[in-house]
């Protein structure tokens, strides 16, 4: 472990990765993993957040849920910076058979091939799921 | 008969078993993670556009715009809100839930 990796207290930084396959409000899923994501930003790890399958649904831009009388988190997505979380990685191939494309996303973020996401996921300490 | 389906096409088959069972006249009405089916440019939007020729579809519009997908509905599937979702259920002798 390199020096700079090292936390003042004697703490090690690992590389977490939040994967994120579930779409927006119709589960808990995307709500709990962000709420974990912030929560590993305050001990200041390295996070990713890899957005797959209906995942890249929760990105979306123009969501309104007034109708639905539940709070929208979509804004959430873009404080994430403020905490220094700035690896956000979409799947392309998810993006594409949906139909979206990065325009339609509320946050600037990283496309990548599902060969490129294996690479990232592989290269992780710690893999969570949502 | 009104077929309500609440899950994703793209991580459940719920829509497409729905409409393989759906008889010819009947509603569908595609709420929560469903309403991704009744969108532009989704995998299922074939699917959908032929079952239009045998089965009445509508989508529930606040799920829609709680996803950010207001904009993005199929041509031909109508839109309803909370009191559309209770005319339709109380219109139909009978319901069906695909969850």
């Amino acid at each position: 472990m390199s020096e700079e990796m090292d936390m003042e207290e004697g703490g090690t930084i690992k590389k977490f990765m939040f994967v994120n396959r579930k779409a927006p409000y119709g589960t808990i899923y995307a709500l709990e993993s962000l709420e974990v994501v912030l929560i590993s930003a305050a001990f200041e790890q390295d996070v990713s957040l890899a957005f797959v399958d209906d995942g890249v649904y929760q990105l979306m831009k123009g969501i309104n849920t007034d109708g639905i009388e539940m709070k929208s988190f979509a804004k959430t997505y873009r404080a994430l910076e403020g905490y220094d979380i700035e690896k956000l990685y979409v799947d392309r191939e998810s993006m594409e058979a949906r139909g979206i494309s990065e325009d339609d996303l509320i946050v600037d973020v990283q496309v990548v091939s599902a060969a490129e996401m294996a690479d990232l996921m592989n290269e992780q300490d710690v893999v969570l799921s949502f | 008969m009104l077929h309500i389906v609440n899950k994703s096409p793209t991580e459940r088959n719920s829509v497409e078993s729905c409409l393989a069972h759906a008889k010819k006249g009947s509603k569908v009405l595609l709420i929560e993670d469903a309403v991704y089916a009744a969108t532009k440019g989704g995998a299922a939007e074939a699917r959908v556009r032929s079952a239009m020729a045998d089965v009445t579809i509508y989508a529930l519009q606040p799920d829609l715009a709680a996803r950010g997908m207001a904009d993005r509905v199929i041509d031909g599937v109508n839109l309803v809100d909370y009191g559309g979702f209770v005319d339709l259920v109380a219109e139909q002798a009978n319901c069906q839930s695909w969850l």
